[in-house]
């Protein structure tokens, strides 16, 4: 009889590889390690100056007085204000020029092509320590120093972005552009009427990377800003730790309230990056 | 609406020449199929008329004017790819107006075109719909809407129905050659379907290794190919061509060598055929027997090579068994064996 050779129903947990469980466990000791300095970040932000070396991690006093005090500090929302359009318009740069370059270098076939590639190439193997002088002294020489432009310039368009958009360009298929040709569009409509729209996931992934990059960019602004109005977040945040003592509470209360445009960020384009690959995998 | 004529048309890639000087006029509202096996210059040639690759020699005109240097945007032609190159991004009728986008109507005038234009294909209900919802021959049937939204002076097709099944692609064969009656415009059609060629066309050009061997009616190309690639190209099961010796009704199979080369279609090699009236008689054993229903096809083999025949559906012979097959009189096509052309019938 068919019913006597079903099994037995077994426990759920039964069924759990012991595989499962050490993947499960390395996974979990490596959330820990991430989001520790997190949890304690927000901790100290809400513990008063006078607890911040207790190691507690739930408060014993919480209080908000640190954000009101960070937030009602008019440095903190111009260094706010600074990182923001810092950071909003190098990752626009990025998005328009790394994708028009990588578009053209994976779809027109031009003599010297590939050099240029492997030119844009180059450059990531040099590390920004070493740029910093060529950098000082070209903003000195057209006297970008202690400007929002000086801040911004050597971000505009990165080897990094470039080769990621020409890689996501090469999956395109070339009727699609050959066919808005023959639809009588201008090489820079097609690119971005019907490129762009096709390569979200890279370009979600692009302005996620470069916003990050820039939002916590600390060591250029910092050299090339002297003057208070013009540090991004990070730079400002450090003033904290040098003026008087180090107010610890406060450098956590504005570290805290950083991450909240990159959370937002990360949110708001995740799905297109998740869409992208399930698109992707549907393609016939 | 437009003629398309080809003067003397070379392409090279590089030193390879891939096209050796073609010459092709294509009349006012004519269909005409390029036909051909994969690589043998079809496409490159369509994709010449469209302006996607550049000539490397001779001349396109279209209505009359010289294109060579002209972009393809202004030469107003429409073009339909084997993978749609419908927008993914887009809605259908986003899609069927981006045909418009250049087009200096108003913006109802362009609403109305596509409404049209969706009629006429059955695509109406699925106006708002993305193409990831669409099957395939709803997908190729937006490219073509595309198209047709534009009033090209030529539609070009480069083999639109290869990616579609079977029944589908019957299908839409009616359907593209319905519209062309309904609109009257040139087509210039890439396919490396033989059956598509026959069925569509007002005229065939069979290419090969980038040059045409030859033009014409489908029927005219049927009974009277040129040369034996043509031959064996157009029509299925493909002609049977074994070189044989003799003349008139003294036909027989010989060896390599032999002063002819003899092609006969398997429809008019009918096993057990009488004896009198035939020009050619073949004996030998059967390898396989494909009964199709209204005939039955009788592979067999003469002097090593293999040889299709029909009979009638019920009359099936047995593997091993030998076979006479004959084509009567004007049934069997004649070749000379050096050049492979055509020198007369028996």
């Amino acid at each position: 009889m068919a019913t006597a050779d079903t099994p037995a129903p077994r426990l759920r947990f039964a069924r759990i590889r012991p595989g499962r469980i050490i993947t499960w466990t390395l996974l979990m000791i490596g959330g820990l390690l991430m989001i520790t300095p997190l949890l304690f970040m927000f901790s100290t932000s809400l513990k008063p100056a006078s607890q911040i070396y207790d190691l507690r991690l739930i408060p014993a006093s919480p209080t908000l007085a640190n954000y009101a005090e960070v937030l009602s500090d008019g440095r903190f929302l111009r260094w706010f204000l600074n990182s923001s359009f810092v950071a909003i318009t190098v990752t626009a740069a990025n998005c328009f020029f790394d994708s028009l370059v990588g578009y053209t270098l994976a779809k027109f076939r031009f003599r010297g092509r590939q050099v240029v590639f492997i030119a844009i190439l180059s450059t990531l193997m040099i590390p920004t320590e070493m740029l910093v002088i060529p950098w000082y002294l070209m903003s000195a020489q057209f006297g970008w120093l202690d400007s929002y432009w000086g801040i911004m310039f050597p971000g505009m368009m990165t080897a990094f972005g470039t080769f990621l958009m020409k890689q996501f360009f090469e999956t395109v298929p070339d009727d699609f552009l050959e066919a808005a040709r023959i639809d009588g569009l201008n090489e820079f409509t097609i690119w971005w009427r019907i490129a762009m729209p096709l390569v979200t996931p890279a370009l979600s992934a692009l302005a996620i990377f470069t916003f990050l990059g820039n939002w916590t960019a600390f060591f250029w602004p910092l050299i090339v800003t002297t003057s208070k109005e013009l540090y991004t977040l990070p730079v400002g945040l450090t003033s904290f730790a040098v003026e008087q003592a180090i107010q610890w509470e406060k450098i956590m209360t504005g570290a805290a309230l950083a991450t909240l445009p990159t959370l937002a960020l990360f949110l708001a384009l995740q799905r297109f990056i998740v869409r992208g690959v399930m698109l992707a995998g549907l393609k016939d | 609406m437009a003629d398309i004529t080809l003067n003397r048309l070379v392409k090279t890639y590089g030193r390879a020449e891939v096209i050796h000087g073609i010459d092709l006029a294509v009349a006012d509202g004519e269909f005409v199929v390029f036909v051909g096996p994969s690589g043998c210059g079809k496409s490159t040639t369509l994709r010449m008329i469209a302006g996607l690759e550049e000539v490397s020699g001779g001349e396109i005109r279209i209505g009359g004017r010289l294109v060579n240097e002209v972009d393809p945007r202004q030469r107003n032609i429409a073009m339909v790819f084997q993978n749609y190159a419908i927008y993914p991004h887009m809605t259908v009728r986003q899609n069927i107006a981006f045909g418009l986008y250049t087009s200096k109507l108003g913006k109802t005038e362009k609403a109305a075109k596509v409404e049209e234009a969706a009629r006429m294909l059955d695509l109406t209900a699925l106006l708002d719909r993305r193409p990831a919802a669409l099957s395939g021959g709803q997908r190729q049937r937006v490219a073509i809407g595309r198209a047709m939204v534009r009033d090209p002076a030529a539609f070009l097709f480069d083999e639109p129905l290869s990616n579609l099944d079977a029944q589908l692609r019957a299908q839409m064969r009616i359907e593209i050659k319905a519209l062309h009656r309904r609109l009257g415009t040139t087509i210039a059609y890439v396919t490396h379907d033989q059956v598509e060629a026959m069925t569509m066309a007002d005229r065939i050009v069979v290419m090969k290794a980038g040059h045409i061997l030859q033009a014409g009616a489908p029927m005219e190309i049927y009974d009277r190919p040129a040369d034996v690639f043509t031959a064996r190209f157009i029509g299925t099961p493909s002609m049977n061509v074994l070189p044989v010796a003799g003349e008139g009704a003294g036909l027989a199979a010989a060896g390599a060598g032999a002063p002819l080369l003899a092609g006969v279609r398997p429809q008019a090699l009918r096993v057990g055929a009488p004896e009198e009236e035939a020009a050619l008689s073949l004996t030998g054993p059967v390898t396989a027997v494909e009964p199709l229903g209204p005939e039955t096809l009788v592979h067999f083999t003469v002097a090593g090579q293999g040889l299709i025949a029909t009979a009638p559906p019920h009359e099936t012979p047995g593997i091993g068994a030998e076979v006479t097959a004959r084509a009567a009189r004007g049934q069997v096509h004649l070749f000379d064996p050096a050049t492979e052309r055509a020198t007369g019938r028996a």
